[in-house]
């Protein structure tokens, strides 16, 4: 597989280490803006790393970019950059997969817009931890499948919840949602039709963004 | 747009380029609200300015929002980041459905490709070359004395 990294930092430095670690048999570009950071790289990566910026179509095209590579992946700190890099890598070289770090989950709208996925941000990822570990709300997302529509989001049932004693098989769930699994103390099995939900189980379910009202008053009635 | 109404526009990047084209629209009888996230660009504006000014970055939706890019008749992208620019832009037009769009773009191969994407780019670099190319033509070149034969 030859895959084109944008932005040599902590992210795209691991990345390339991964790429090439010995029986993975990947071939690796890694593009570097930075002078000081570039000659860095260049000792442990040699003709693996190129000097330029790489929102410029010249740079891009001496990386390779017309092969086209299989995956380009834009993890420059700048959101602009990456968005640029993965739009000119889909549109003007026909790059069939893109991956683009978000550094400010403001501007996940802006990649969603362009069409730009997959997405990658730390921070909603982290932020995603801190609510799975001190939920605030009842219902906590978890993971967002942005090509398939769909999302997985977690609730706890407590012991007012019109689900609570119930059977899956008679919970009314919104259409295009669906229960995933059960965990009750600090064991999880799947969900099927004939498990009884209890006060102070954890659900996961998959659902299409939006039914997360109609699943809440299901499950949680609030 | 009615008669009577002025015209709006939004000019994103208020630096040396956008604080000229907010000028002189503001002149030409339109109403223009300036973004910029600087505060001293408000200053290039000048005193007597009576348009509109927000502080914020081009890449903030609420900024463009405040900036009235939802009933804007025309937006004018000026940043000095071409990637900013070519984001904003297609914000503009992509979120907001802005019919017109134009937006400054210096690297030449840039401008020229977005403009294949149906982007309204206007490239300073292009225009610079070919008025340096032009003016070198016009110069008057002395006529070399032929060198003589022996």
């Amino acid at each position: 597989m030859y895959v084109l990294i944008a932005g040599g930092g902590k992210i795209g430095a691991n990345l390339a280490r991964n790429l090439l670690r010995d029986g993975h048999g990947h071939e690796v570009t890694l593009i570097e803006q930075r002078r000081d950071r570039y000659e860095r790289l260049e000792h442990e990566f040699e003709h693996q790393v190129q000097l330029g910026d790489a929102t410029e179509i010249h740079v891009l095209d001496r990386a390779g970019i017309a092969r086209p590579p299989d995956v380009v992946v834009a993890v420059t700190g700048d959101d602009e950059d990456n968005l640029i890099i993965c739009q000119l890598a889909r549109e003007k070289y026909g790059v069939g997969k893109v991956v683009a770090r978000v550094n400010d989950p403001r501007n996940q709208a802006h990649f969603d817009l362009l069409g730009i996925s997959a997405t990658v941000s730390a921070t909603a990822s982290i932020m995603a931890l801190i609510e799975h570990e001190v939920p605030e709300h009842d219902l906590i997302h978890l993971l967002e499948l942005r090509k398939e529509n769909l999302e997985i989001v977690e609730v706890q049932i407590d012991k007012n919840a019109p689900a609570a004693g119930k059977r899956v098989e008679k919970l009314k769930l919104p259409e295009g949602s669906r229960l995933i699994s059960i965990t009750r103390n600090g064991r999880s099995e799947i969900a099927i039709g004939s498990t009884e939900l209890q006060p102070g189980d954890q659900v996961l379910a998959i659902l299409q963004p939006g039914k997360e009202d109609e699943l809440r008053r299901v499950l949680l009635k609030n | 747009m009615s008669y009577g109404e002025p015209v709006k526009a939004l000019v994103i990047g208020c630096g040396r380029v956008g604080s000229n084209v907010a000028l002189q629209l503001a002149e030409e009888g339109w109403e223009v609200t300036a973004v910029d996230e600087k505060e001293e660009a408000l200053t290039r504006l000048g005193e007597k300015w009576r348009g509109g000014f927000v502080l914020g970055h081009g890449m903030d939706v609420d900024v463009l929002r405040e900036a009235g890019i939802e009933d804007a008749d025309a937006v004018v992208v000026a940043t000095n980041g071409d990637n900013t620019n070519l984001v904003v832009a297609q914000v503009a037009m992509k979120r907001f459905d802005n019919q017109c769009v134009v937006v400054r773009i210096l690297d030449p191969a840039r401008a020229d490709f977005y403009q294949t994407l149906g982007l309204r780019t206007v490239c300073p670099t292009k225009a610079a070359i070919s008025e340096l190319m032009e003016a070198a033509r016009a110069c008057e070149i002395p006529t070399r004395e032929p060198v003589p034969t022996s």
